[in-house]
């Protein structure tokens, strides 16, 4: 009994500050919702958000259907989440997922399409390493550089991205389009797509995308790379004195990071979307940050913020539909989840909680090498 | 020893083509670098005070959304030109509003700065997405109008050399115009003037700055806060003055570009503005290569390539850039560092 108590406890001290930290964030998301209800033609409605969050639960949860949905929207979710998150745990800020996650799926798009007359044992598996290959190309390239030239991730990810949108956009254009169709699109993939469990798809890429939260577990707590990798996001400089390789860790955190990103998008593409057309979007980019901050970086915690997240994607459509709030204002609360996380001072006074301090202490590390400053040291 | 001789050739062919279209690309230049060019002066502002801040993208694209908002819903009750006006005043004020949501979260409550600026990102995203969907995109009404470009006399805009040149900051619209300006103010309040020997105190030395009686809060407050307002400003440019019309997302990435221009600028204005013009020559060029391509080799090869590589042209230079600069400048040494007050732990 008391040993369950102090389980309890502990889980507690851990997780009250997300957990009040969602709750602040959907009662001032209330607000907006009300006062924004004033613009529309039914005018001021005071229940609104009641109905809103109602529908949203019920587009979640509340049949077969919507579970199935939540877990597929937070399959991409969890490996993204962990890409953020195995970044922040080498003091690195990959804000770089949505381009990883795109050329994941554009790479196991066209091999998948190539494959797509092979037998599925084969088709599948190869698409999924061009998808992990691809990502983590695209990873690597910030790393490499963030780890030689001090230029800060947070600036080329971003680029990259943009750039990823515009060469992704050319390649489907003038590369791999395939023939037979009114616009401009990869093929069938056929064989190649995810085996499905349960009716309703829930795929194969689920239960794969919570095998990596162990494996990517695994690599922080019980290897010598992990090790390595949690020294360096702590204090590069102390690793160095330590013998470790800053730069090969950075290069490699990046390109692992990119890899999970990558395999996101190769699950996406092979479970749900099928084939790479310009103009399809990647909202994982800006979830995975909020789902490894909520997660705090920890695996385990990720894919708890992962499914939440997932199921605020999934059900937010109904909502919209029977409610006509915006589906945006699923952004406005994650973006409220982050901001009672980062100044968690509000959770405090708000609740009167006392808990361990929610802010991941690697990120200090990400603000210390802005613009490839050196780490200031005791530059107070 | 042909392959050679073709080569410079068509490097030859390049630069002349390059001189060729320079009267084609210093017209758009100023205005495609405006918004760069005020993200950056927001960056520096920021951080010379030490506050980093990655929000300059989602303050830029919320300005951006209420300048749109204020000039749609004025438009018929106060006319179109002060409509406009009061939609770049709400644009600034937002602009300001979120800086010192910012210094707030930075300063007080000194919540990690780099979290801040993604959580701004993210909301201006979401608010503006939202309120596009629910306000603007219902109502299927027209847009909220241009403010007109000035334009010099024939007479001067057709001298020689000096005609161009005078065309590309002169022929312009207002706010990118007022660039220049604020520029040169920016420039000479940094290095010249009380405010600013106190600004480049906090951002290296906050603790040897409180010892002498700067408040080193206040100073990080007002300085965040100013340079939120231009970021505003860019904002109100963007739906304003170049095209008139909201979309969500709008901003793509320029507030990115603009801390690549500031980086680039080594913190200092005339060099962030230096920078913001680099990114907007690269974006002119993409414009202008695909309108006027020339004869021969030469243009059968920039024929080939596609539209998209010019367009991701300057995403990848911001890239190329930063990692060839930035190891070789300083940033402000108490950059990203929250300052804490002796005995306030």
């Amino acid at each position: 009994m008391s040993r369950l108590r102090q389980a309890a406890r502990r889980i507690w001290r851990v997780a009250s500050i997300p957990l009040l930290a969602i709750v602040l964030a959907f009662i001032v998301a209330a607000f907006v919702i009300v006062i924004s209800s004033v613009f529309t033609s039914t005018g001021l409605d005071v229940f609104l958000p009641l109905g809103a969050y109602g529908s949203l639960l019920a587009g979640a949860f509340g049949s077969g259907t919507g579970i199935v949905n939540t877990l597929v929207a937070a399959a991409p979710l969890i490996l993204g989440g962990l890409a953020v998150g195995l970044g922040f745990k080498a003091g690195l800020f990959n804000i770089g997922v949505a381009g990883q996650f795109l050329v994941g799926a554009f790479a196991a798009a066209v091999v998948g399409a190539r494959l797509a007359d092979s037998p599925t044992v084969l088709a599948a598996p190869a698409a999924m390493v061009a998808g992990a290959l691809g990502g983590a190309a695209f990873g690597f390239i910030p790393g490499f550089l963030k780890a030689r030239t001090g230029a800060h991730e947070v600036v080329t990810t971003i680029m990259l991205n943009n750039a990823a949108v515009l060469l992704l956009t050319w390649a489907v254009n003038d590369l791999v389009r395939a023939p037979g169709f009114s616009f401009p699109r990869t093929g069938e993939i056929g064989n190649s797509a995810l085996p499905v469990l349960l009716p309703r798809n829930l795929h194969l890429g689920i239960p794969l995308a919570v095998l990596f939260v162990f494996a990517v577990r695994w690599l922080l707590d019980r290897t010598t790379i992990g090790f390595e990798i949690r020294t360096v996001g702590q204090n590069p400089n102390a690793a160095r004195y330590a013998g470790m390789r800053p730069v090969f860790v950075t290069t490699l955190t990046m390109t692992l990071s990119g890899l999970l990103a990558g395999i996101a998008g190769a699950i996406q593409m092979l479970g749900v979307i099928g084939f790479y057309a310009p103009g399809i979007t990647a909202s994982v980019g800006f979830d995975s940050i909020a789902v490894a901050l909520l997660g705090r970086s920890d695996p385990i915690g990720i894919l708890f913020a992962a499914i939440l997240f997932g199921a605020f994607r999934a059900g937010a459509p109904l909502m919209q539909i029977e409610t006509s709030v915006p589906i945006e204002i699923i952004d406005i609360i994650q973006a409220l989840v982050i901001l009672f996380l980062a100044a968690d001072l509000i959770v405090r006074r708000v609740f009167r909680v006392r808990s361990t301090k929610p802010v991941i202490s690697e990120l200090a590390t990400v603000a210390r090498t802005w613009a490839g400053g050196t780490p200031p040291g005791g530059a107070t | 020893m042909d392959a050679i001789a073709t080569f410079f050739r068509l490097i030859w062919e390049l630069g002349v083509y390059l001189f060729t279209v320079v009267p084609d690309l210093l017209p758009i230049i100023l205005a495609l670098a405006t918004p760069l060019a005020l993200g950056a002066l927001c960056g520096v502002l920021n951080e010379r005070s030490g506050v980093v801040n990655i929000g300059i993208e989602g303050i830029m694209l919320m300005a951006a959304f209420f300048a749109y908002l204020t000039g749609f819903a004025l438009h018929s009750a106060v006319g179109p030109g002060a409509s406009i006006a009061l939609g770049i005043l709400v644009a600034i004020i937002v602009g300001g509003l979120l800086g010192l949501a910012h210094a707030w979260l930075t300063v007080s409550v000194r919540a990690d700065q780099i979290i801040a600026g993604t959580m701004m990102n993210i909301a201006a995203f979401g608010v503006t997405g939202y309120l596009n969907r629910l306000i603007i995109t219902p109502s299927g009404l027209g847009g909220a109008g241009v403010i007109a470009p000035f334009h010099l006399p024939d007479a001067v805009a057709n001298l020689p050399i000096a005609g161009p040149v005078l065309v590309m900051f002169f022929d312009q619209g207002p706010i990118a115009m007022s660039v220049l300006f604020i520029v040169i103010a920016l420039q000479f309040a940094l290095f010249r003037t009380r405010w600013g020997l106190r600004t480049r105190a906090v951002g290296e030395h906050p603790k040897a700055a409180d010892t002498v009686g700067i408040d080193v809060y206040r100073q990080r407050y007002l300085n965040v806060i100013l340079g939120c307002g231009l970021a505003g400003l860019a904002g109100a440019f963007l739906t304003l003055e170049s095209t008139g019309s909201f979309q969500n997302g709008m901003t793509n990435g320029r507030g990115f570009i603009a801390l690549a221009a500031m980086i680039f600028g080594r913190w200092t204005p005339i060099g962030a503005f230096a920078g913001a013009l680099l990114f907007g020559t690269a974006t002119a060029l993409g414009v202008v290569v695909s309108i006027r391509v020339p004869e021969g080799d030469l243009g059968n090869i920039m024929r080939s390539i596609p539209s998209n590589w010019y367009a991701a042209l300057p995403y990848l230079m911001t890239i190329v850039i930063l990692a060839g600069v930035v190891g070789r400048s300083t940033p402000p040494a108490a950059d990203g560092v929250a300052y804490v007050k002796e005995g306030k732990g």
